[in-house]
């Protein structure tokens, strides 16, 4: 017992660093898991609220071009909703369901804090469970998609961006409608993506635009990028077509929690259907 | 012993608050990113027991970890850093004469001694750091590059710091 003691004391650094480190790596596997919410994270209040005055500051100096963007998207709503008030009658159910009550609803939020340069990125968000927001709903910006919301405290939540290594979105190619599956990979621009699993008989054009597909959290045609390049890999059954993304990350400063007042819904159905597939 | 505490908490508060608030948005895309942060864990003063040292590393990690969103990761890596000080201390000082609480600082130490101190800790540290936050051996030569190339930048930062404060200290 002694000699354990006297072996302790001696290499103690040895000892304490296998205590701390797999104390650490413990919390990194922990947390790794994208169901599993932690507290220590920016969606902390304490954490949040700094995040939340350092950005007012910083805001300041972005406002033209937010405002700019604000603009552009004002202009493009009033022309859609030209569009939707002379159309005639029949093709306007395209987002209400048979009874009229609207699928999808927006919650507008200001991005506190954002990241770019990591392996992983995440946003922070001004608006948390008291506003609504529920963890794994989608969220959009004015120029394109944003990511899935991770985390909820009742004012802020975290943000899985899509420049996340485990971020997949379901996205569809506007022209042949082939849908496959968007993610960041092992990229590391952010004004780039990949879009895997698409067959390779369908016919892509460089500078198709890329839209989501309706199949997940957000609504059916929502601007993803634009194609730049195809690789076909010869004997292979897909190909992976690398786009540039629409989302100025740079510059994100008011995105919309898109909320699916059917999701529930639908889960619940699928869950029922598919053991009996 | 109060100036000692005084100092390293002011290291601590203002080099985290870079770390979060300015060094968080440097890099090169997300290959290269600099974490000048570690510096406040490198100038701890001499003669901390080593308890001390890792719980002191462990929640630095962890306060950037919490603006970073990566649970754990710099945490492993500031324990990381604090086992390599420690070889390192003990195997180049050991023989040598040093004062209780002395900080190991350009000025009481020489750059012969403080450049490969710096260089062996921050790389241990980076490694780790990049191992983890990637969580895979694929694509190894990435987190190798990223390694490599973020310990340089953390170092130049480092000696940025440790010049402008060695200058003021001989006024």
């Amino acid at each position: 017992m002694k000699n354990i003691w006297i072996l302790l004391t001696k290499y103690n650094d040895v000892f304490l660093f296998i205590l701390f480190f797999g104390i650490a790596v413990w919390l990194v596997i922990n947390n790794n898991d994208f169901q599993r919410a932690s507290t220590l994270n920016s969606s902390n209040a304490l954490i949040g609220k700094i995040y939340a005055e350092s950005s007012r500051l910083t805001d300041y100096m972005k406002l033209d071009e937010a405002n700019q963007e604000l603009l552009a998207e004002n202009a493009a709503l009033r022309i859609s909703l030209d569009k939707v008030l002379r159309r005639d009658t029949s093709t306007l159910q395209t987002v209400l369901d048979s009874l009229g009550n609207p699928r999808y609803a927006y919650i507008s939020a200001r991005v506190t804090n954002n990241s770019l340069r990591q392996k992983n990125n995440y946003i922070t968000i001004d608006k948390g469970s008291a506003d609504g927001i529920r963890k794994g709903m989608g969220v959009i910006s004015p120029s394109g998609i944003v990511g899935i919301v991770l985390n909820v405290s009742p004012h802020f939540a975290t943000i899985q961006s899509l420049l996340h290594s485990d971020s997949r979105i379901s996205a569809a190619l506007q022209e042949s409608q082939a849908f496959g599956s968007l993610i960041w990979g092992d990229n590391y621009d952010s004004k780039k993506a990949i879009l895997r699993d698409i067959p390779n008989h369908v016919e892509v054009r460089r500078g198709e635009a890329v839209v989501t597909s309706g199949y997940s959290l957000f609504p059916p045609g929502i601007q993803i990028g634009e194609v730049i390049a195809t690789t076909e890999v010869g004997g292979e059954s897909f190909k992976d077509i690398s786009i540039t993304l629409s989302t100025d990350f740079y510059n994100l400063q008011y995105v919309y929690v898109v909320v699916d007042n059917f999701v529930a819904e639908q889960q619940e159905l699928e869950a029922n259907t598919q053991p009996n597939d | 012993m109060i100036r000692i505490l005084f100092n390293n908490t002011v290291r601590f508060v203002v080099l985290v608050a870079m770390q979060v608030f300015l060094f968080k948005n440097i890099g090169y895309y997300n290959l290269i990113t600099p974490y000048p942060y570690i510096f406040f864990l490198l100038l701890l003063p001499i003669g901390i027991p080593n308890l001390g040292l890792y719980l002191i590393a462990f929640l630095t990690g962890l306060t950037v970890d919490a603006f970073y969103d990566t649970l754990g990761v710099n945490a492993a890596a500031s324990v990381m850093l604090v086992l390599t000080r420690i070889a390192f201390l003990r195997i180049t000082l050991e023989a040598e004469n040093h004062d209780k609480y002395a900080t190991p600082m350009l000025g009481e130490v020489s750059l012969k001694w403080f450049l490969p101190y710096l260089l062996l800790t921050c790389f241990m540290h980076h490694l780790t750091l990049y191992i983890l936050a990637t969580f895979t051996f694929r694509q190894f030569h990435y987190t190798l590059f990223s390694t490599v190339f973020s310990c340089i930048f953390t170092v130049l930062i480092m000696l940025v710091f440790s010049l402008l404060m060695f200058r003021r200290k001989k006024r």
